[in-house]
């Protein structure tokens, strides 16, 4: 589903990434961890676009991304994104916000949006929120009408970049919940985190980033209970 | 008393003189008229050649960027009056164009540079992560500006842009000085026939008032309505 090939990303002198590998199949969730700084965020940013690559590969779906530039829109479709301040769009209602791409970008018609938009909304659980406007909204629920509003393009990879840091603690288990049940459907997710609980639970596979690389990768298992390397080991002893 | 008298009759002649012998109100209601109407005309024009040329400088680099800071930097750094002259005597002259009709071009393409400056700042404090939001859903640069970001500037900037417009008012005052008959002009013409300004000149100020007063307080319900939604 994902094929990263030696992707390196430089802001200026700074070389944030500096050669990722990474492959993700169909339906798996992976959780990227690490230090602040560590590049998680633009390596995310990366596997749709919002940063151009400096370097490398990525394959989306057996397509190049990279040596596809031009159909930029037609490829971010494939990959919707969260992020950690929702960014929703604050002129529209939460109901025009999950229906604008399906009615611009897809061009589908107001009746089949509003229905998908509606079916979204029950599955985040918050149809009686369809005519608000988002500053109506708690920070939880915000979060959720994003997660709708990037479903409903239908993307084959939902990438999340920090879902809930910018929540107070009693929301986080709404939108972890929502996750989890996206998980299950068979979604294929990369979610960076610092929930060691929901990675540790939900993930099939956990990245360590740091150095610029992913310094270490394995099943949450052995990530958790066995780390094989030093940095590894410091990071967890400090956030678990 | 005789004095005061005196006084009375004398105002209530120029009164008469000015506004009602002859039907001479005419003259600043057809004033008016046209101030109003080359004031909204240009407004119009101005708010969609602001939004262009914004988003031409916004771009950044390359011609049509350099055409926005080219047009903004002489419009801000010349009189508004040089600039009617220019248009009318210079650029349209042999257009054949009505004198109000040169008038409203050229009061919008001085309104334009204003409010392109006043949208760009406006664009500029939307977050950046509406338009990662909207690009992320696969919706192209111009979707993402024209159903997301343009709605959020216009409305942050609308004070600003309202104040514009009552300044716009303000200047279409020198219209007259290429002929066209505006409510500045309409005050002057009634002058020349009386020999006297205090009754039309003050007329014609108060009517300037009322307008920027009313337009600045329906301004304000604008804003008080819009700040209801959020
Ligand atoms: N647009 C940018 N321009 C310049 N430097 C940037 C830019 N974006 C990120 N960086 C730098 O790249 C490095 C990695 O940032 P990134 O946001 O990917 O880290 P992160 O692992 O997500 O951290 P955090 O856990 O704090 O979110 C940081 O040093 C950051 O300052
Ligand atoms: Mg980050």
């Amino acid at each position: 589903m994902i094929k990263v090939n030696n992707l390196h990303k430089c802001f200026g002198a700074l070389e944030v990434l500096k050669g990722i590998d990474a492959s993700i199949s169909k339906g798996e969730v992976v959780c990227v961890i690490g230090p602040s700084g560590s590049g998680k965020s633009t390596f995310l940013r990366c596997l749709n676009l919002l940063e151009e690559p400096t370097k490398g590969e990525i394959f989306l779906d057996g397509i190049s991304i990279t040596d596809h530039k031009k159909d930029i829109d037609k490829l971010r479709q494939k990959a919707g994104m969260v992020f950690q301040q929702f960014n929703l769009f604050p002129n529209l209602t939460v109901i025009e916000n999950i229906m604008l791409a399906p009615r611009k970008v897809l061009r589908m018609s107001e009746a089949d949006a509003r229905k998908r938009a509606e079916d979204l909304l029950t599955r985040v659980n918050l149809s009686e929120k369809a005519d608000q406007y988002p500053n109506r909204l708690s920070g939880g629920q915000k979060q959720r009408v994003a997660i709708a509003r990037a479903l409903a393009m239908n993307p084959q990879v939902m990438l999340f970049d920090e879902p809930t840091s910018a929540l107070d603690p009693e929301m986080v288990g709404e939108v972890l919940e929502v996750m989890k049940d996206l998980a299950k459907s068979g979604m294929t997710m990369v979610v960076v985190t610092h929930e060691m609980g929901f990675a540790r639970e939900v993930a099939d596979r956990v990245f360590y980033m740091d150095e610029g690389v992913i310094y270490e990768e394995g099943t949450p298992e052995q990530i958790f209970r066995n780390p094989q390397k030093t940095r590894t080991r410091e990071f967890l002893s400090k956030v678990l | 008393m005789d004095g005061y008298n005196e006084f009375v009759k004398e105002f209530a002649n120029k009164i008469f003189q000015a506004l009602i012998k002859d039907d001479r109100f005419t003259y600043l209601v057809k004033g008016l008229r046209m101030s109003i109407g080359i004031t909204l005309a240009a407004a119009f024009l101005g708010i969609f050649l602001g939004l262009l040329v914004a988003i031409c400088k916004l771009r950044g680099k390359g011609v049509l960027a350099a055409l926005a800071n080219g047009y903004i930097t002489i419009i801000r750094g010349t009189p508004t009056v040089v600039q009617l002259t220019v248009i009318y005597f210079v650029i349209l002259s042999h257009s054949g164009l009505p004198d109000f009709v040169v008038a409203t071009i050229a009061f919008a393409i001085n309104s334009g540079a204003y409010v392109a400056e006043i949208i760009r700042a406006g664009i500029t404090a939307v977050d950046r992560g509406q338009m990662e939001a909207g690009r992320s859903l696969g919706l192209s640069y111009s979707h993402t500006m024209r159903y997301i970001i343009i709605p959020q500037a216009l409305k942050n900037v609308l004070p600003a842009l309202g104040n514009e417009f009552i300044v716009l008012l303000k200047e279409t005052s020198v219209a007259g000085y290429i002929g066209t008959q505006d409510l500045n002009k309409g005050g002057l013409q009634v002058a020349s026939i009386t020999y006297d300004f205090m009754v039309p000149a003050l007329c014609a100020a108060y009517l300037y008032l009322m307008l920027t007063t009313s337009m600045a307080s329906g301004l304000n319900r604008l804003e008080r309505r819009m700040h209801r939604s959020d």
